[in-house]
């Protein structure tokens, strides 16, 4: 009876374990399909014409995505070179004030503007840049992504400079050093590795958004490196492409698909091997 | 603290070399809306950036937003294939024309397994269209299909989800020929659908029939073509049943035209005509002296619009859209000549 | 003499006690440094401050280019079912339901497997080479933009769906609801599992050591201590998951059929608020159209609001109970 009893709970263990270990398992399939099929179908479409050419006109073969290509770093420099900083200055504002009332809704409106869909910030960019400028720029897909930027990046700089002792800065005090220069010269560097990261990360995030491009960055067939005037982005072009009905376009859109995720990887992969080579641990 | 500001400006003398050239270099114009037109337009622009060295950015993003884009001013240009309604020429900052560029007809191109040839009445297209008629064995549709055999399949509508002046043309021809659509769904660049799937652009339709079985929607000629879809005959006011082609497309656009060029040629009264096409238009404001536009701005756009109504339409043949009949040329360099900067016209 | 030395230890104690910063000192005695540093912490506040009134003002702005469409609809925007820009009449009903539908069913199917991972990694094995292989997929996974999910859900899942759908004798669209769910299933596994195994990892081992040491399975220590346990943490990763569905575009205007009716069923083309938005903001012509896609955006900034905040409360009450 007891035996019996004492068998039922392992058969239930061992059905469990076998479960969890199964449906784990079932999860990771599609990002091996979806991976094996962006190289199969991407890695082919490519080679140096890809990179250097224009899109041709529908029903011509050829053309490359260069535009797209360059228009991707565009927006996505703008947005690094908005965030950034105001981000970084957010950061140790609020690792500095940890308990004030202000401080803390100021995180309550990061943790909200971290969760605004990407969408509606279009809207917002739309509203704020797009139509007092009269016309789509690449400044205004900039701001949007930069919209979306901040929170990520204000996130990982607070909770890493939270992290860094208080004895290092009283030891610059004892010192005699400033407090802004405390902040700039000790804790800033110590931190370094974690902000970078987390820069990195956001960077990987905002160059695969595509919703708030939409009506911002616009698209563009030519190659633009003027920031108030519309250009491509990858992530647009792969949009546009996949949803015609040509095979050229498609395979055009397989290609770039795979370059986005070729960029988007490499900057992850970048963003963990700064956080663990140059990580300060006390 | 130095390092980082050093970037700083070193970042922004880079961008303001990004910005400084932009505003001496050479004229860029910007046009936004239909995408009826756009592998014309592509091609067209395309020829015209290698000939006169102008950029032309055409975003295909559907005749509403043509409209739309044109009213805020964020393009110098709006491309749409239904005229503006006299509610949105109220409502738009200036008087805007309408300069036709070449006729497209729209066609009802359909997936159905073992059928390639399809004939379709007015009535059976209401009836498709309202979601009535809904299986393709339905006697409606075997009457007309008479050595067809048609399966016994769901017939699945699919339709723009987005402002489109195909949607225009179609809805313009339906609610001509049927009454319950005039009255229950009615004529515009977006509709509320009574059935049927919404796809983005003619692109986005055409690549959703190829991929459903039983399915039925309508494109611009060319993407039916150009995607290898086959396209049903419509049988027009006199009776008989027409094949779309460039040629019965122009017959239909054998009608008295009005001097700003705003008609509709759908359901021709012309014998061989095909009854479901119309014009399709550029649309700029005609006092091009706003927001400081520079003059050479304009100029451009004017010589543009000029060469795309004369040297740019041999190139529509090629790609299947009807040229300009000779009266809608004459008509249309009035309306480019109308064009002024601070009250005085552009080009004689 | 001895007095004055105690009043400055006095006058310095009082500094202390009143701020700990020692900085406060360099600027009691005039330091060359206080404007600097004065300037410094302006700065920092600024920045603080700019956060809060750029959300501040994402609201407002949402608010007042809604305006129009909420002056015309008022609360019937939320009941009426048709969307008309023919007659210029708006009900956001069909979005609504559009999206509740996807993202719920989303949840749905995600949760088995989300909660299988964050078991897995937290509790089964913790490292070894599956587990690292799956801890790799997953942030992998995490990473890859929607639009590529969208473009994999166009040219896999709906030749799929579809096939299904023929078998089954339903219409075959291959888009719609269904589809969206398991694309957006897909998108949210690694964002909850993340955040589940990392609230899992968080319980003691201890009282889980007390669960074994009474004669448990594991499958009772995880049924009777470590759920238990983990269930505000879960609750927020489930709804920071949510939210997220709700918000997702492209991926889902790439496979749900944009249809502007109400859903009627499992496999039917639907159309949720964003896709809508996606669909029709740069086409939309009249002034009330637009209106009423702002007003639409703005009951996705309300709805990601009040997930984040109470995402973030359950978070609150997870850390709480752990100290404790």
């Amino acid at each position: 009876m007891d035996n019996k009893n004492i068998s039922k709970r392992i058969f239930k263990d061992r059905i469990f374990t076998v479960c969890v270990t199964f449906l784990a398992f079932i999860a990771c399939l599609p990002l091996l399909g979806i991976l094996f099929l962006i190289i199969k179908n991407g890695a082919s479409s490519i080679n140096l014409g890809f990179f250097i050419h224009l899109p041709k006109p529908v029903g011509e073969e050829g053309g490359g995505i260069a535009n797209a290509i360059v228009g991707t770093f565009i927006v996505v420099g703008i947005a690094f070179l908005i965030a950034t900083p105001i981000s970084l200055l957010t950061g140790i504002f609020l690792s500095e004030n940890r308990k004030s009332r202000f401080s803390e809704m100021v995180r309550v409106s990061i943790d909200i503007l971290s969760g605004i869909p990407s969408i509606v910030i279009g809207i917002i960019a739309y509203l704020w840049v797009v139509k007092p400028m009269k016309g789509f720029s690449a400044l205004s897909g900039g701001i949007a992504l930069a919209m979306i930027m901040l929170p990520v990046v204000i996130k990982s700089a607070e909770e890493t400079l939270k992290l860094i002792p208080y004895s290092l800065r009283e030891a610059s005090f004892a010192l005699g050093v400033p407090y802004y220069r405390t902040v700039l010269k000790v804790i800033l560097p110590t931190g370094f590795s974690g902000i970078i990261t987390g820069v990195l990360i956001a960077v990987a995030r905002i160059a695969g958004e595509t919703a708030p491009l939409l009506f911002t960055a616009f698209g563009n067939p030519f190659m633009n490196f003027n920031i108030t005037k519309p250009v491509n982005a990858l992530p647009l072009l792969v949009f546009n492409y996949a949803t015609s009905p040509y095979e050229q376009w498609h395979k055009i859109a397989w290609g770039a698909a795979f370059i986005l995720i070729i960029i988007v990887f490499v900057v992850n992969i970048l963003a963990r091997m700064i956080s663990k080579k140059w990580k300060v641990t006390f | 603290m130095k390092k980082l500001l050093k970037l700083a400006v070193s970042a922004l003398a880079v961008i303001s070399m990004f910005v400084q050239p932009l505003k001496a270099s050479s004229v860029e114009l910007i046009g936004a809306g239909a995408t009826f037109p756009y592998p014309l337009y592509s091609k067209m622009f395309d020829v015209y950036n290698k000939e006169h060295g102008i950029k032309i950015n055409y975003s295909a993003i559907g005749s509403g937003g043509g409209i739309r884009q044109l009213m805020a001013k964020t393009v110098d240009f709006g491309g749409t294939d239904a005229f503006l309604t006299d509610k949105e020429i109220r409502e738009m900052p200036g008087s805007a024309v309408h300069i036709p560029t070449c006729i497209g007809a729209v066609v009802f191109a359909f997936n159905v397994p073992g059928v390639s040839e399809l004939n379709l009445t007015p009535d059976v297209i209401a009836g498709i269209f309202l979601g009535k008629i809904k299986k393709w064995s339905a006697p409606e549709i075997r009457k007309i299909n008479q050595n067809v055999k048609m399966p016994d399949i769901n017939i699945v509508v699919i339709h723009r989800s987005d402002g489109s002046g195909t949607t225009f043309i179609f809805s313009d021809y339906v609610s001509k020929i049927s009454n319950e659509w005039k009255n229950s769904v009615g004529t515009g660049t977006s509709l509320k659908w009574p059935c049927g799937l919404g796809a983005k652009g003619n692109p986005g339709v055409a690549g959703l029939i190829k991929q459903i079985p039983g399915s039925i929607g309508y494109v611009e000629l060319i993407y039916a073509l150009s995607n290898k879809i086959p396209f049903a005959c419509v049988q027009n006011k006199s009776g008989i049943f027409i094949k779309p082609s460039l040629l019965n497309t122009s017959i239909a656009a054998n009608v008295e035209l009005p001097d700003d060029m705003r008609v509709s040629i759908t359901n021709t009264n012309e014998k061989n005509g095909y009854p479901i096409c119309g014009f399709t238009w550029i649309i700029v404001y005609k006092e091009q002296n706003y927001d400081n536009r520079p003059f050479e701005k304009a100029k451009e756009l004017v010589n543009l619009l000029w060469w795309i109504t004369h040297q740019g339409q041999r190139y529509t043949e090629a790609l299947h859209y009807a040229s300009l009949p000779k009266e809608a040329v004459v008509k249309a360099e009035r309306i480019i000549q109308s064009i002024t900067y601070n009250g005085k016209p552009i080009i004689k | 003499m001895a007095l004055k030395k105690t009043s400055k230890k006095q006058e310095i104690k009082k500094v202390f006690s009143k701020d700990p910063g020692p900085w406060n000192f360099y600027s009691r005695a005039g330091n060359k440094y206080f404007l600097m540093d004065w300037i410094f912490k302006k700065i920092l506040f600024i920045s603080g401050v700019s956060i809060f009134f750029l959300v501040l003002m994402i609201f407002i702005f949402l608010v007042l280019n809604s305006m129009p469409s909420i002056k015309e609809f008022g609360f019937r925007f939320f009941l009426s079912k048709s969307w008309d820009p023919v007659f210029e009449k708006f009900g956001a009903l069909p979005f609504i339901a559009g999206t509740i539908f996807t993202s719920f069913l989303a949840l749905l199917i995600s949760l088995p497997f989300s909660l299988s991972i964050s078991l897995y990694l937290g509790e089964f094995s913790k490292s070894g080479f599956f587990s690292g292989f799956l801890k790799n997929s997953i942030e992998l996974l995490a990473g890859v933009p929607s639009v590529v999910y969208g473009f994999f859900g166009m040219f896999v899942l709906i030749p799929i769906v579809r096939y299904l759908e023929i078998k089954f004798n339903i219409e075959p669209y291959g888009v719609g609801i269904f589809t969206s769910s398991i694309i957006l299933s897909i998108m949210i596994i690694p964002f909850s599992a993340s955040l589940g195994r990392e609230v899992i990892e968080l319980i003691p081992q201890d009282i889980k050591e007390a669960g074994y040491s009474l004669g448990s399975t594991r499958y009772e220590v995880i049924k009777r201590i470590v759920l238990p346990y983990a269930k505000s943490g879960i609750t927020a990763g489930i709804l920071m998951a949510l939210g997220r569905a709700i918000g997702e575009t492209m991926a889902v205007t790439m496979v749900i059929g944009n249809s502007n009716v109400m859903p009627k069923g499992l496999f039917s083309p639907a159309n949720t608020m964003a896709s809508l938005i996606a669909n029709e903001f740069t086409e939309a012509v009249s002034r009330i159209h637009l209106s009423s896609l702002i007003e639409i955006g703005l009951v996705l900034f309300i709805i990601s609001a009040v997930f984040s905040i109470m995402g973030k409360i359950f978070i609150h009450k997870f850390s709480i109970t752990e100290n404790g």
